[in-house]
């Protein structure tokens, strides 16, 4: 009789594909992002912009050469994605160069060397952060002092082209960010009393304006408010759940409170490394990558507090004064293990795996 | 100097000894790996390798004699299995998909020869001289045998047909990677 | 009254519901089809065997096969009039292979057989009950069709305490059970309450999502005075799973590998209680079930009371035909249902709803890589971890998806639906299960040819050796016989010497 291929069940599917969450990520990272560009200006603009281009025209090039079609594949949005979270994460004046040699490496090394969406190990913005880190520490770490209002202390259109791409000296822009002026005046034997005071008796800026963003910082990594109700939205929308980012902020928190409760004088409190650095963009948009996190809940908050724990030891004891893209890669090595040894158990079955007894089973966990 | 010598010499002279002891008290008897290829092998003592029956195909393949694609009724699944247990690259280019097959009689061209009776391998033809020969299907092992012997061409292999209780879905189509 | 139970099943997913194509219409009896087609594998286990003969006439309700062999049903005359042809037909399941049916031209009377009145239902003992199921030809009419006679004698035996009747109609679309429910809540109670009866249990549940809230409160109403209990449970896929709502109810769970009996335990479709209801108290044999006709391509969707053999085709016909072209038909719910490509196969007793899906309806875009989101593996109602798994069969590894718990995999789907890269991930699944039931199947009969290979080397052997032996044995007596003649004649050759001898000396002395 008939011998067509059947289709098999479900015959009905959620309304949902990689592309749509892919989407929500990204509007989820706008108010940040746009909140960067307001407060570091053009510069800040032409950097995101040369990110997101290399990585999209880096990703048709990879897949043109697998001889694959490279048009549904840049519509998932996943190199966008990539792209925009490394350009978050740097200096908002940097040149344009820095953008696109990271982002061509985060899509090329970080992700289509190991065969492309869903494939790769570690996160590649991160890879690609920790590339630039390392190869161009004095590039990643030049910080622009945030213009206060939009006012003349912005560069025009035309002046931010030749800051991104003119290299232009940005000597009276320079600043430092809280971890980094905390590090650098810990190693000439200045303790928390006297250099926080002077961070920011120098830029008028306290705690209370790290949580709104108006610091000097990555491109959108100051905004911690901003970066927190874009997380919330993404677990309102089911694209991620609390588990991770819970964990990385406990993992932080929780060490930071203890040691600042018994040394003030050296280490930081929970606030200052909760509102810092990267934590927050990579709490609710890092850790929760989903290929390169752990498939189990329970999984994704060990990851998660694994990755918070290790943040807040480099942070304090490293040689960085930023740990979070190093914590996240020495724990994207670990989630084949924690995958491995963290998982669901089967209905019917107990934990190790062998048929509950006749009778007796209990209640379900 | 002295020392660094001495010491390495009694380590060396250590291991070597307990590397002998182990060898003599661990010692296993025979090559354990033809009785496992055996095993793999369908066993029917077909002889289609051109080898005599499958303990001589295992020992073939064990001495590296024989390709691992060698056993035509076991098809690519027996190949993944040697390749696996000879730690060699499985090479399924040339192996076909062998269809599930049984042998048939066409009785209307069946002499009753008993020559077929006579070369299957498990016994799955019945029949006496000058009368009609059946195949029992659950015996067969489409081996071909019978077919090549008989003088009338009345056998041939035939793929059993795919039944509402042997079907079952085919593996997916490889979704756009 | 009723009452929320209190436990739930992990995982789970919510797809929409689409009952209220179909929920509130009464249910409509279609007109009378020409020829039925009749199946003899109405059932899991084995095929019916005719006991009629092409040409005969029939009743409805006549017994048309016999069931043969321990699990198995008979079938019986769906409606009066001739038996046409016995032979194959197109079976409804994705392959689209026949299978052996009886085809019946209806004489147009719909004419039962004389029933004797079998009286009180509740004064039959336990196995007489069983055996009237059995011969009613009931099998279970949530889907999977298992002889329904088969299961309460196992669980009189392993003695069951408490019977779950399902009610949950988890499934997008289907209706029927709702309907049922509603419309006839004093027969399916009474079903139950003789399942009950026959299996000796001492708790009834009765679980109902709580989408239907006129059929809890029917179900309720009916069940009022009796021992039967109504649940509602949350409306959540896959409820309906007897594993799922086994657990939904009390909180156990049926050991891996076991069956709802090891926890004493026996779940029935209501559907099917309402089919025990017919058969003991009318003495009516199991010939007709409703459906749902349902669909975004379908005219007016309803529910019908349909004869068993009606063609699907009949039944869209009875909703008004299709008002789009439709992308897919499948019989069952969506989410588990079979896909058909033929629309005469027929209606068989498992059958609970015929769909007519229109393509934005199934929504199924071409499959992306997977992002390893872990959406299923939250969805997953047993905890499997179904991205890893359909991975391992990708490869080629089906060992590895054994060893992520495979065989646990209750296919409903759920996976599939929430994959955001659409990956087939229950088709790998049931690909699997298939692939390695054949090679358990290869696996045993080459074992049994093996042996045959050797019994027939031995047998070779132990010939050879005898014809050897024989041979040696032969050529002894030979020689044997040989020696002994030549003996013989030296005797004799001596004998006449010394004859000779004794003749020459006696000849000398003479």
């Amino acid at each position: 009789m008939i011998h067509v291929a059947p289709a098999h069940s479900p015959h009905a599917h959620a309304p949902t594909s990689v592309g749509m969450i892919m989407a929500t990520v990204l509007l989820a990272l706008a108010p940040a992002t746009l909140f960067g560009f307001w407060l570091f200006g053009w510069p800040a603009f032409n950097l995101w912009a040369v990110a997101i281009l290399t990585a999209l025209a880096t990703e048709a090039a990879c897949v043109g050469l697998a001889g694959r079609a490279a048009k549904p594949v840049l519509l998932d949005g996943s190199a966008a994605l990539t792209a925009w979270l490394l350009a978050l994460s740097l200096p908002p004046w940097a040149p344009w160069w820095l953008a696109a040699l990271g982002s061509f490496f985060a899509i090329l090394v970080g992700k289509q060397v190991f065969g492309g969406l869903g494939q790769n190990v570690f996160n590649p913005a991160m890879a690609a952060r920790v590339m630039l880190l390392i190869a161009f520490p004095v590039e990643m770490t030049l910080w622009t002092t945030p213009g206060s209002f939009p006012s003349a202390q912005l560069p025009s259109f035309l002046e931010s082209l030749s800051i991104t791409f003119g290299g232009a000296p940005m000597d009276a822009m320079a600043s430092a960010s809280l971890l980094g002026h905390v590090k650098t005046e810990f190693t000439r034997g200045i303790d928390l009393a006297h250099s926080l005071p002077a961070l920011f008796g120098h830029s008028q800026t306290g705690l209370g304006d790290a949580a709104w963003g108006s610091r000097a910082g990555s491109l959108g990594e100051t905004s911690a408010l901003l970066l927190l109700a874009g997380g919330l939205v993404l677990i309102a929308r089911r694209v991620i759940t609390w588990h991770a980012p819970v964990a990385m902020l406990l993992g932080v928190a929780l060490p930071a409170l203890i040691a600042s409760l018994l040394d003030p004088a050296h280490y930081l409190d929970p606030a200052a490394h909760l509102l810092s650095g990267g934590l927050m963009l990579a709490a609710f948009f890092i850790v929760t990558d989903p290929v390169t996190c752990p498939n189990t809940s329970a999984g994704q908050f060990a990851f998660g507090l694994g990755a918070g724990l290790l943040t807040w030891i480099i942070r304090t004891w490293g040689g960085y004064p930023e740990g979070v893209a190093f914590a996240v890669l020495l724990m994207n090595a670990a989630t084949p293990v924690i995958d491995r040894y963290v998982k669901p158990r089967i209905y019917g079955r107990t934990r190790d795996g062998k048929p509950l007894p006749a009778e007796t089973s209990g209640k379900g966990a | 100097m002295i020392a660094a010598v001495v010491s390495l010499a009694t380590l060396g002279l250590f291991l070597g000894l307990v590397l002998g002891i182990a060898a003599k008290r661990l010692q296993v008897e025979g090559n354990p790996l033809v009785a496992e290829l055996e095993a793999l092998l369908p066993g029917s003592q077909c002889g289609q390798c051109g080898f005599p029956g499958c303990t001589g195909a295992a020992q073939a393949l064990a001495d590296g004699a024989a390709p691992i694609t060698l056993c035509p009724p076991g098809g690519k699944d027996l190949v993944v299995a040697l390749a696996a247990k000879l730690g060699v690259e499985a090479d399924l280019s040339g192996v076909k998909e062998n269809v599930p097959s049984v042998a048939e009689v066409k009785e209307e061209i069946c002499i009753g020869c008993t020559r077929c009776y006579k070369v299957c391998p498990t016994d799955a033809i019945m029949g006496a001289a000058k009368n009609i020969h059946v195949v029992f299907r659950e015996a067969c092992t489409a081996c071909g045998k019978c077919v090549d012997v008989c003088p009338t061409e009345a056998l041939a292999l035939r793929p059993i047909p795919v039944t509402l209780q042997s079907w079952y879905w085919p593996k997916p189509a490889l979704e756009a990677a | 009254m009723s009452f929320l139970s209190r436990f739930k099943f992990r995982g789970g997913v919510h797809p929409e519901g689409r009952k209220d194509l179909s929920a509130d219409m009464p249910v409509r009896v279609p007109t009378l089809p020409e020829c039925l087609f009749v199946s003899l594998q109405q059932h899991i286990g084995a095929p019916a065997s005719p006991v009629i003969q092409v040409g005969d006439k029939v009743s409805k309700g006549q017994r048309i096969a016999a069931s043969q062999g321990a699990v198995s049903a008979p079938v019986h005359a769906p409606t009066s009039g001739r038996i046409i042809a016995i032979g194959d037909y197109p079976a409804p399941h994705p392959s689209g292979l026949p299978v052996p049916t009886i085809t019946i031209e209806s004489d147009g009377e719909d004419r039962w057989m004389d029933i004797a009145s079998p009286g009180d239902p509740f004064a039959f003992s336990a196995e007489e009950v069983a055996a009237r199921v059995g011969a009613a030809g009931i099998v279970g009419l949530g889907g999977a069709a298992f002889p329904a006679a088969v299961k309460l004698n196992v669980s009189r035996r392993g003695g069951v305490t408490t019977l779950i009747m399902n009610g949950g109609e988890c499934e997008p679309y289907l209706t029927c059970d709702d309907r049922l429910m509603r419309d006839r809540a004093p027969e399916v109670i009474l079903g139950i309450r003789l399942i009950s009866h026959a299996v000796g249990a001492r708790e009834v549940l009765v679980g109902i999502e709580d989408n239907k809230p006129e059929a809890i409160a029917a179900m309720t109403a009916a069940a009022q005075g009796s021992e039967v209990k109504v649940l509602a449970v949350p409306a959540m896929y896959p409820m309906g799973s007897e594993k799922q709502l086994i657990q939904a109810l009390t909180g156990k769970e049926v050991p891996a590998g076991g069956r709802a009996a090891d926890i004493g335990m026996l779940v029935h479709n209501v559907g099917t209680a309402y089919a025990v209801a017919q058969s003991l108290n009318l003495g009516r044999p199991l010939v007709s079930r409703l459906v749902t006709v349902s669909g975004g391509a379908v005219a007016a969707p309803g529910n019908l009371e349909v004869l068993i053999g009606t063609p699907a085709q009949a039944l869209f016909e009875t909703c008004g035909g299709f008002k789009d072209t439709p992308a897919r038909l499948v019989m069952g719910g969506p989410m588990m249902g079979q896909q058909f490509t033929n629309p005469l196969v027929p209606v068989i007793k498992g059958t609970s709803g015929v769909l007519a899906l229109t393509a934005a309806e199934i929504g199924q875009p071409q499959p992306a890589p997977c992002i390893r989101c872990s959406t299923c593996v939250r969805a997953c109602p047993v905890g499997l971890l179904p991205l890893e798994m359909a991975a391992h069969i990708r490869t080629g590894d089906l060992g590895g998806a054994v060893d992520l718990g495979l065989k646990d995999c209750i296919a409903c789907g759920s996976c599939s639906y929430v994959c955001p890269a659409h990956i087939p991930l229950v088709h790998y699944f049931n690909y699997a299960k298939g692939d390695l039931a054949a090679k358990e199947r290869a696996k045993l009969k080459q074992d049994a040819t093996k042996k045959l290979a050797e019994e027939r080397t031995a047998r070779m052997e132990r010939i050879a050796r005898e014809r050897e032996e024989a041979a040696k044995a032969r050529a002894a007596k030979k020689a044997a016989q040989e020696a002994a003649k030549k003996a013989a004649a030296e005797a004799a050759a001596r004998e006449k010497a010394e004859k000779e001898q004794s003749g020459k000396e006696q000849a000398e002395a003479l």
